[in-house]
């Protein structure tokens, strides 16, 4: 192998771990909500929410906020979706999708120039507020890990990235560990299984639900600040360009499972950075929306790879999707 | 009452009992479930609760799990009156109850099942101590029970034995069995009560709630009999009959089952149902029915007997038209209808009852006669031009009703508030009031129904042989297929594994080839 054609691979996986930590932060939360039962359909609308508030945040006091920010408002619209979801017990579709029209337009409606400029004159008003119409802010830094980024490929794809991408990981093994391990977990997976079985059991659903609803929506917040401050930190609408969507499919890619949630989303990652790296002549050229689309086919098609291989029947949870009532 | 009671068990048990349930009453809007009943339970027995769909032993037991409140009575446990408000409460009492229907999440392993939520747990558990510890408990039963297997992959038996081991790692005692044989083989049921001797010499004690007389009478210490909500009869299970039992239970003496067979010679006549070198796959990709030939003829009837599981249902499945079979054929008086549709079959004088009846029979949210239009609504006189006629559907729904004895107060009603036995009916009377068949193909379709129900059905079924249909009916239920079958075929491992007629057959070889796949002393 020569020196550019090594340097060219570590390029392109440097980058398949960079966009692919977007999905890895979403669908790992989104592993958690369905593993308790619940689908959430909202993470598009919530990373998008994700996205705006540390873009205003990063400006007005930095990183830190910027992510605890986004944290906290996927927490407040996961808090909404539970209420709806759970305690209502609406339809679970319907209200994934309102919360993402919401999301989206919450979000798109924050980031006109105008309001983004009153709203960082409110939340800081140390801050010079034209920096909001410029649509920018500070990316994450990047974290050179000493001295094994000096190991080859993986010193550049893996030990200098920003610490989202380490945090994505590191949250990955933890939640698998605490889902596949502890007595929360048993918990957890038991109400998403059999959530009238747990109850007798004494299992709190509603909790756990809650709980679940909110640590996913909590993170597909943060996905969305990484999108943001640590992938493409220029404020366009429509920014998240349905990556909340295909992290919700990327939870059935992985089957219910954190720790394929990690490949699954580099693979993703992967798709989503050739689509810039094919070279367009032609045809292809002329037309990018052909190859702008390979994300969303490649989705398509590995959901129908899946159906195929386990005949229709996937591991999914057994009460996901359904509400949960004592009456019944 | 009670001091009669207990001297009339004589010297037995001169301890106090574990549990004792006085006065209880529970009431069910329209329904008295428990009439001031008395229960007793003491320790080292196995008591046998025995009666009727309906009669209200599971309400009893569910009281005493706390499941349900009683309307009035006291429950006393070693003495001290307790206030059950749910399982949990039980449980700490040592009360723990087995249900019919299994509480076990398929995706999870044994001892995950078993030890959810768990006092004892740790943040961490250890799960190869725990695993080895249920090692022990299923060991010391003598049961082949692997606490890292996943439920969903174990048998009815190995299922119900999760289910046990749940209760005894959390201590209890007093163990509530709720019709705990009605999904196992008649091997895994010999095994169940060698297990429950075994846990009441070590003294503990069991309630079998059961409606089968030989259960209560093979395996029981005291017999306790219900009889729509109210304690009809309650004595050491060594001093009751047969008869007496049977009396008790449903109320009157029952003389004979009155059915009268009569002989069919059914070789003379011409076949309805031909199946030739099926093979059908099953729900889980592997093969569920393997090369299965058999023939039903015109006035016969052909029992399938087998352990459920075995084939029976894709069997069915495979000839009313819901299963494409991988290879044979099925031909219906002659002609080949391998894969045809529902419908098509249906024209051809196929009329199907299927299994779990509720389920797959009716749509619970439509009225009753809504359910009749939805057999005859594509066909005239019901419709023309895709208009339903309602008069002639209600008038056709009212005839079901009358003719089938639905127990229903208006053919309006939700179908899905009538009980088990009115749904069956309904749906054999709409299938038989409204076709004409030549061939019934029947899935357990006594199964869940009480005496009177099931007698009906059976009366229907041969009813229709007399008529000259042909009947392919399954059952898990032995005694039903020898009275009613002309010849039985017995299904293992998706093979027929038997052909006998009725006159050869006896329970013991049946229930050998059922549980083994082999004829024993019987050819086939």
């Amino acid at each position: 192998m020569t020196v550019e054609s090594l340097s060219f691979l570590e390029a392109i996986l440097a980058s398949a771990v960079s966009a692919g930590t977007i999905y890895l932060i979403a669908s790992v939360g989104e592993c958690i909500t369905e593993r308790a039962g619940v689908i959430n359909l909202g993470l598009e609308g919530i990373m998008a929410m994700g996205a705006i508030t540390s873009f205003i945040l990063t400006l007005a006091y930095g990183h830190l906020a910027a992510i605890l920010g986004a944290a906290l408002v996927g927490a407040v619209f996961g808090l909404l979706h539970a209420f709806l979801s759970v305690s209502l017990r609406l339809n679970q579709i319907v209200v994934g999708l309102a919360i993402t029209w919401l999301g989206l337009g919450l979000s798109g409606f924050m980031g006109a120039p105008e309001v983004a400029r009153e709203l960082l004159k409110s939340i800081n008003p140390a801050v010079p507020a034209f920096l909001a119409e410029l649509k920018q802010a500070p990316r994450l830094p990047e974290l050179k890990i000493e001295p094994l980024n000096s190991l080859p490929v993986l010193g550049r794809v893996l030990f200098s990235q920003n610490i989202l991408v380490h945090a994505g990981i590191i949250t990955a093994l933890i939640l698998w560990f605490i889902l596949t391990r502890t007595r929360w977990g048993l918990s957890l997976r038991s109400v998403g299984e059999n959530p009238a079985l747990a109850d007798t059991a004494g299992v709190n659903v509603f909790a756990v639900r809650y709980l679940a609803v909110i640590l996913g929506s909590s993170l597909a917040g943060v996905a969305g600040a990484y999108l943001f401050i640590g992938y493409q930190p220029f404020w366009v609408e429509d920014l998240t360009r349905s990556r909340g969507f295909i992290a919700v499919s990327l939870v059935i890619l992985s089957s219910w499972s954190p720790l394929r949630a990690i490949a699954a989303a580099y693979l993703f990652g992967g798709v989503e950075t050739l689509q810039f790296r094919i070279p367009l002549r032609g045809f292809g050229a002329e037309t990018p929306q052909l190859i702008m689309m390979l994300p969303y086919v490649i989705t398509i098609v590995t959901l129908i790879l899946i159906s195929l291989a386990s005949r229709g029947r996937l591991p999914a949870p057994a009460a996901l999707g359904k509400p949960y009532s004592r009456e019944e | 009452m009670a001091e009669n009671l207990l001297e009339r068990l004589g010297p037995a048990p001169p301890q106090q009992p574990k549990v004792e349930m006085r006065g209880v009453t529970k009431r069910f809007p329209g329904v008295l479930a428990n009439d001031n009943v008395d229960f007793t339970i003491y320790a080292g027995e196995v008591h046998a609760l025995l009666g009727e769909n309906g009669a209200g032993k599971t309400t009893l037991m569910n009281i005493l799990y706390g499941i349900y409140t009683p309307d009035a009575g006291v429950i006393r446990v070693r003495g001290v009156p307790v206030r059950l408000r749910s399982p949990r409460d039980a449980i700490r009492l040592g009360i723990g109850m087995v249900h019919q229907d299994f509480r076990l999440i398929e995706a999870h392993t044994v001892a995950e099942n078993v030890y959810l939520n768990y006092d004892g747990l740790g943040f961490i558990p250890k799960w190869s101590t725990l695993e080895s510890r249920l090692e022990e408990m299923a060991a010391s039963y003598e049961w082949r029970l692997n606490p890292r297997a996943r439920v969903g992959d174990l048998s009815p038996g190995e299922k119900q034995q999760v289910e046990l081991l749940k209760l005894l790692v959390r201590g209890a005692d007093i163990l509530l069995l709720d019709e705990p044989t009605s999904v196992l083989t008649p091997i895994e049921t010999r095994m169940l009560f060698k297990t429950m001797r075994r846990m009441v010499e070590e003294g503990k004690s069991i309630v079998l709630i059961t409606h089968k007389l030989s259960e209560a009478l093979s395996v029981s210490d005291r017999v306790t009999v219900m009889r729509r909500g109210r304690v009809v009869l309650s004595k050491p299970t060594k001093d009751a009959s047969i008869d007496e039992l049977s009396t008790a239970m449903v109320g009157a003496q029952i003389t004979g089952s009155g059915l009268e067979q009569g002989d069919s010679n059914s070789q003379d006549k011409s076949p309805v149902l031909q199946v030739i070198n099926l093979s059908v796959m099953g729900d889980e990709g592997v093969l569920a029915v393997r090369d299965v030939n058999l023939t039903v003829y015109q006035g016969e009837i052909l029992g399938v007997a087998g352990v459920s599981g075995n084939g029976q249902i894709e069997l069915v499945e495979a000839i009313a038209g819901l299963r494409r079979p991988v290879r044979g054929r099925v031909l219906i008086r002659g002609a080949d209808v391998t894969g045809a549709s529902p419908r098509r079959l249906m024209e051809l004088g196929l009329t199907y009852i299927p299994p779990e009846s509720r389920k797959w029979g009716i749509v619970p949210e439509l009225s009753l006669y809504e359910n009749v239009a939805i057999r005859v609504a594509r066909y005239q006189p019901y419709s023309r031009m895709g208009v339903i006629d309602w008069s002639r559907v209600m008038e056709v729904a009212e005839r079901v009703v009358s003719d089938f004895k639905v127990d229903a107060a208006s053919i309006k009603m939700r179908a899905g508030s009538l009980s088990g036995g009115n749904v069956q009916r309904l749906i054999l009377g709409r299938e038989l009031t409204t076709t004409n068949p030549v061939l019934l193909v029947a899935a357990y379709p006594t199964k869940g129904l009480d005496i009177a129900a099931t007698d009906h059905v059976k009366k229907i079924l041969l009813r229709l042989r007399r008529e000259n249909v042909g009947v392919l009916m399954l059952s898990e239920d032995l005694d039903e297929i020898l009275e009613l079958s002309d010849r039985i075929v017995v299904m293992y491992g998706g093979r027929v594994v038997g052909v006998v007629g009725r006159s050869e057959a006896t329970p013991e070889a049946l229930g050998v080839m059922m549980s083994r796949g082999v004829a024993a002393g019987v050819s086939s």
